[in-house]
């Protein structure tokens, strides 16, 4: 392609558009489009490769290997885990956990959150109540889920969704609060109803809340599940990492600590498709 | 002519504490149906309490406003509101901004289109349907807000403002376009602004607010249409005028 495609408009100065910007194709090289972000990535994996160099030359240094063990028995453990089905068996548990717990988390928050946050008075008598909720540290209520639900998945699935709860509850709150009075009031002189206002400008102007929450909420639900898992339980990563520790096996806690990390870093990548598709409209002048 | 608008006797005051603060006082003015009234007045004169008394977002304290004869209680389709900061939906494209007011009255979706797109071109925005609001530059979101209004069909337009945002040479082209539009349509707008050679320039009759919107002078233009940003300043006429109205808020100021 050689020349460029204009958006058929006048250029005379007494168009009423002239004076704006004009949209025009331009092919841009592999490059020129993915360049910066090869680069990144590259450096990226030179700096994953450098942790490994550097833990492994430590490894020489350290005489104990229960301390930090070495990336190679930690790499050997992983995979006789992985013939051996063992990390299958335990990342699914975990997985399960999380999944649950989040989803159940996400949509009890963010139902909670709107629902709340739209209606004043009620937002103002819940508020302190949910803020001293969040407050409380998850852990500190695992012995009562334990009570409650027994030792089973069912209670780590509760710790999951109950972090993941208040942060989605109080972002998406946020977002329904912070909604421009102007907006509100376009729809308003629109002739729209309340119906029309909570719907058209509430729901999606929360939604930069509600994504924020979603996203600062995934390592929670890890951190529910993994905590539920370290109190008591005999299956799921945090089992395997407890198991290994008492077996004074540091390479399987690292491995087993590797695996989780694998599967927070998915998690994030599921955030950051659904933020990308949201993101071309961000609020004017925040670009 | 018949009457559209009448304003009588409207107090607005805003408590806070035991405070009171009065943004207009006693405010009666009569609009006639078709007419291009400007409304000037230095800034803090009431101008916008009395756009927002007019189209029914705030309730007054004292007083009503008779539109088509009826009192009026809430915001309405039939009025429309060119508020002075742009409120288009960031997460709809100007297409889908445009089409929001046929969508609440709920029009279908072929005809929401329809109507939608004539007007995006209408504005001079052709090419941008799909554009959203901060892929645009200031000026061409005041069009989007501009086409956007004018999907409601209001008989009677609400200006508040509106170019006061703009760089000169965009403010004339806006300008000039809105009389267009007018010309095309004949509808009743009241049109805000500070700037006395924008009220002379667009107005069939100018009504000058002093503080707490007394009116200080309530002036026919009679200066011939079509007027033309460049020559029309220069009539003598328009000097005339613009003197008469830049004597008026002296006159308010030292009140």
């Amino acid at each position: 392609m050689t020349a460029a495609h204009t958006i058929p408009m006048t250029n005379t100065t007494s168009s009423p558009a002239a004076s704006g910007p004009v949209k025009e194709a331009r092919k841009r090289t592999w490059w020129g489009k993915n360049g910066h972000q090869a680069t990144v990535w590259m450096l990226r994996v030179a700096l994953f490769l450098a942790f490994l160099v550097v833990w492994y030359v430590a490894s020489l240094i350290v005489p104990n290997p229960m301390f930090i063990s070495d990336p190679i028995a930690v790499w050997d453990q992983l995979v006789e885990w992985i013939v051996d089905g063992t990390i299958v068996f335990h990342t699914w548990i975990t997985v399960q956990e999380v999944a649950l717990g989040y989803v159940i988390g996400v949509l009890t928050g963010a139902v909670a959150g709107f629902i709340l946050a739209s209606i004043h008075l009620i937002y103002s008598v819940f508020e302190p109540f949910m803020m001293a909720l969040y407050s409380i540290p998850k852990v500190a209520l695992a012995p009562l889920f334990i009570v409650w639900f027994g030792i089973g998945i069912d209670m780590k699935i509760i710790l999951a969704a109950v972090s993941v709860f208040f942060l989605v509850f109080l972002n998406t709150a946020a977002g329904v609060r912070e909604v421009e009075r102007g907006l509100i009031d376009a729809v308003r002189l629109m002739g729209g109803t309340k119906r029309d206002v909570a719907f058209k400008v509430v729901l999606p102007a929360s939604m930069a809340g509600l994504l924020t929450g979603l996203k600062v909420s995934i390592p929670y639900a890890l951190i529910g599940a993994v905590i539920g898992e370290l109190v008591a339980s005999n299956r799921g990563l945090g089992y395997l990492i407890n198991d290994s520790a008492s077996q004074f096996n540091t390479a399987g806690v690292f491995a087993a600590v590797a695996v989780l990390t694998v599967l927070a870093m998915l998690l994030n990548g599921v955030v950051a498709l659904i933020s990308a598709r949201t993101g071309r409209w961000k609020p004017i002048g925040d670009a | 002519m018949t009457t559209v608008l009448e304003i009588e006797h409207l107090t607005k005051e805003f408590q806070r504490d035991d405070v009171a603060t009065v943004a207009l006082r006693d405010f009666s003015l009569t609009i006639e149906r078709g007419t291009f009234v400007t409304v000037l007045g230095r800034s803090g004169c009431g101008k916008s309490t009395m756009l927002n008394l007019l189209s029914g977002l705030s309730k007054p304290t004292s007083g009503r406003v008779l539109h088509n004869g009826d009192a009026h209680t809430g915001p309405t389709p039939e009025i429309g509101y060119l508020t002075q900061s742009d409120t288009l939906m960031p997460w709809r494209t100007v297409l889908r901004n445009v089409e929001m007011p046929l969508e609440i009255a709920g029009r279908d979706k072929t005809d929401r289109t329809r109507v939608a797109r004539d007007l995006i071109s209408r504005v001079g925005l052709d090419g941008f349907a799909d554009s959203y609001p901060r892929e645009l530059s200031g000026g061409m979101r005041r069009r989007a807000s501009l086409a956007r209004m004018l999907a409601y069909g209001a008989e009677t337009i609400l200006m508040d403002e509106p170019f006061g945002a703009l760089d000169a040479q965009l403010r004339t082209e806006l300008q000039g376009e809105l009389l267009r539009l007018w010309s095309q349509t004949g509808q009743t707008i009241i049109f805000v602004t500070h700037d006395i050679d924008e009220a002379l320039l667009l107005g069939d009759r100018v009504v000058v607010l002093g503080p707490l919107g007394t009116v200080l002078l309530d002036q026919e233009i009679d200066i011939p249409r079509p007027r033309d940003p460049d020559r029309t300043t220069v009539d003598s006429r328009f000097i005339e005028l613009h003197l008469e109205l830049a004597n008026a808020l002296k006159e308010g100021a030292r009140q």
